[in-house]
């Protein structure tokens, strides 16, 4: 055992502690474990939210990006802007009909507002779908942490299992709370850890930024910006756009804006998180540190290299603490997306096709469907190979088809019936899923179109069948629904 | 279209059609070369914005009076 491992450990139990102690004096019925009775002031949901966007992927995918990709990998601090731009009028209405409604999943909102518990199934069953990708990638990332850290001591394969271990029983026991609970310890050190070594690593190394980022343009002219053709400015633009119009659309960021206690708490976080996800600029920084340090890390090896690099500056200790610090980036994100997967499932699959089930069953059947999915995901890690980045970014494809369903919805004006909206986001996640199985780029679509407009991001012309399907089955079952009213009068 | 649509609007125009504009090395700023300075300032920018957006805001008032 070294002087890392007792760090992670340490600090891994320690959250498991507060995790379930954090659940002490609650009753904790559906409500409670789900939405933390739904009294969240701004800082709590300032955690939790951001507890869930600064994930595995933003720590080792975020330097591997900016490691392997450079210029195209600034996309990360653009989309967070203008998602949280659009949340401070998205999430309070919301927010203000999920509590009038007492709604607690994604899928209630759709099946209220559509009245159709079907469209929740469906809801339900593309967010299942999207969020098992991104727990496999929570695991893979708590593998690759705890094994790198431990010098090779511990296995990925035994790091998964413990890290599974772990969130599955401070989920099964304390609900939300406890992801509120680790968030604020996560945060904490993920900030001091990170911001530390995004200014101490290019001054160490190269003695300063702009010293840095001159000695990588020589190396490789052209690296820190945007390319001409492939991940270029219409690339960079398109991708900005549909990923902040997919922000809140993933099952556990949306039920998570259901436990604030006023409306006001989004819109003040709307001021404080595009400063607060500046963060991920000193990640950036640590994966162009690591280029001339570090290199030859080809493909998925290019996430290693903020662990690679520190593993050969700092001495174990030091090594322990950012190994903990990014055991709680996928612990937290974790347990949210397994809470939300088995409340989904439980809620808006099961009870729809059983439907005396009472209310006490199905917070049990949530509950126990924890270990469940647990389980899944690990077989999938296990089993999933290099497509990892590939699967995440078809999870955010699917979820992104969501959004026009729900802001449709949220007009006074219903223009989009249940069948238009249900036709949609069959028709925007078939398209995702032939996009992504067949590697379907628009150039290969239409090869005669200028470069620009080829580089334009696929998940584009998902979204556009969507809308156009969405719209044209609500106007022909619009239509059939008032002339039938018309006959029967 | 209010002042606060139109304030909140502005990131939107500066991240996706200023990006071509602003794709290059040189002038660093701040030790970042210029498209990521170019980034990072418009994080900071929607911050304050959404900061005056707030303040404008007729519906935060409305709730504090109630």
């Amino acid at each position: 055992m070294n002087a890392a491992l007792i760090i992670i450990f340490g600090v891994l139990l320690f959250s498991m502690f507060l995790g379930v102690r954090a659940q002490k004096g609650k009753d904790m019925d559906l409500e409670q474990w789900t939405v933390g009775g739904r009294g969240f002031g701004t800082v709590f949901v300032f955690l939790l939210m951001a507890g869930e966007i600064y994930t595995t992927f933003t720590f080792l995918g975020g330097s591997g990006w900016a490691y392997g990709k450079g210029g195209p990998a600034f996309y990360i601090i653009a989309y967070g802007c203008l998602a949280y731009i659009l949340s401070y009028w998205l999430l309070p209405a919301v927010w203000s009909y999920a509590k009038q409604h007492k709604l607690m999943s994604q899928s209630d909102f759709f099946i209220k507002k559509y009245n159709s518990p079907l469209l929740g199934v469906l809801v339900s069953l593309v967010g299942i779908a999207a969020l098992i990708p991104y727990l496999v990638l929570q695991l893979k990332g708590l593998g690759l942490i705890v094994s790198e850290t431990s010098y090779g001591k511990i296995s990925p394969t035994a790091a998964i299992w413990i890290g599974v271990i772990s969130i599955t029983v401070y989920v099964m026991v304390s609900g939300i709370h406890g992801s509120a609970w680790i968030s604020v310890v996560k945060d904490i050190m993920i900030l001091a850890v990170v911001l530390f070594l995004g200014i101490y690593l290019p001054i160490h190394y190269y003695g300063g930024f702009q010293d840095m980022f001159q000695q990588i343009e020589n190396a490789n002219p052209g690296f820190i910006t945007l390319p001409e053709t492939g991940q270029s400015a219409a690339w960079f633009s398109s991708t900005v756009l549909l990923t902040a119009l997919g922000f809140y659309m993933w099952p556990h960021t949306f039920s998570a804006s259901y436990s604030a206690e006023n409306p006001k708490v989004f819109r003040k976080n709307a001021i404080i998180m595009p400063l607060y996800q500046l963060v991920l600029l000193f990640v950036l920084f640590v994966g162009f540190a690591a280029i001339l340090q570090v290199p030859g890390l080809k493909g998925a090896d290019a996430d290693l290299s903020l662990l690679r690099l520190s593993l050969q500056t700092f001495d174990p200790w030091f090594v322990g603490i950012i190994g903990a610090a990014g055991l709680l980036t996928a612990l937290v994100p974790g347990s949210m997306i397994l809470m939300s997967a088995s409340t989904l499932f439980a809620k808006n699959v099961y009870q729809v096709f059983a439907p005396r089930t009472t209310e006490q069953q199905v917070s049990l059947l949530a509950k126990c469907l924890v270990p469940v999915i647990a389980l899944i995901a690990v077989y999938f890690t296990f089993k999933g190979g290099n497509t990892i980045v590939t699967l995440l970014l078809m999870g955010y494809s699917l979820v992104t088809q969501l959004f026009p369903a729900l802001l449709f919805s949220l007009f006074k004006h219903k223009i989009v019936t249940k069948q238009g909206a249900f036709a949609g986001i069959i028709t925007g996640v078939g398209a995702v899923s032939y996009i992504t199985v067949t590697e379907t780029t628009i150039g290969t679509l239409f090869p005669a179109l200028p470069q620009a407009a080829k580089d334009l991001n696929v998940g584009i012309v998902a979204l556009l069948l969507n809308v156009t399907v969405m719209i044209a089955v609500s106007l022909v079952t619009r239509k059939t629904k008032s002339t039938a009213a018309d006959q029967a009068a | 279209m209010k002042l606060i649509h139109i304030l909140a609007a502005l990131p939107f125009i500066g991240l996706l059609l200023g990006i071509p504009f602003a794709n290059k090395v040189t002038p660093y700023l701040f030790g970042m070369p210029f498209i990521l300075a170019y980034v990072v300032m418009w994080a900071l920018l929607t911050s304050v914005l959404m900061a005056i957006v707030y303040v404008l805001d007729k519906e935060n008032k409305r709730e504090e009076a109630e």
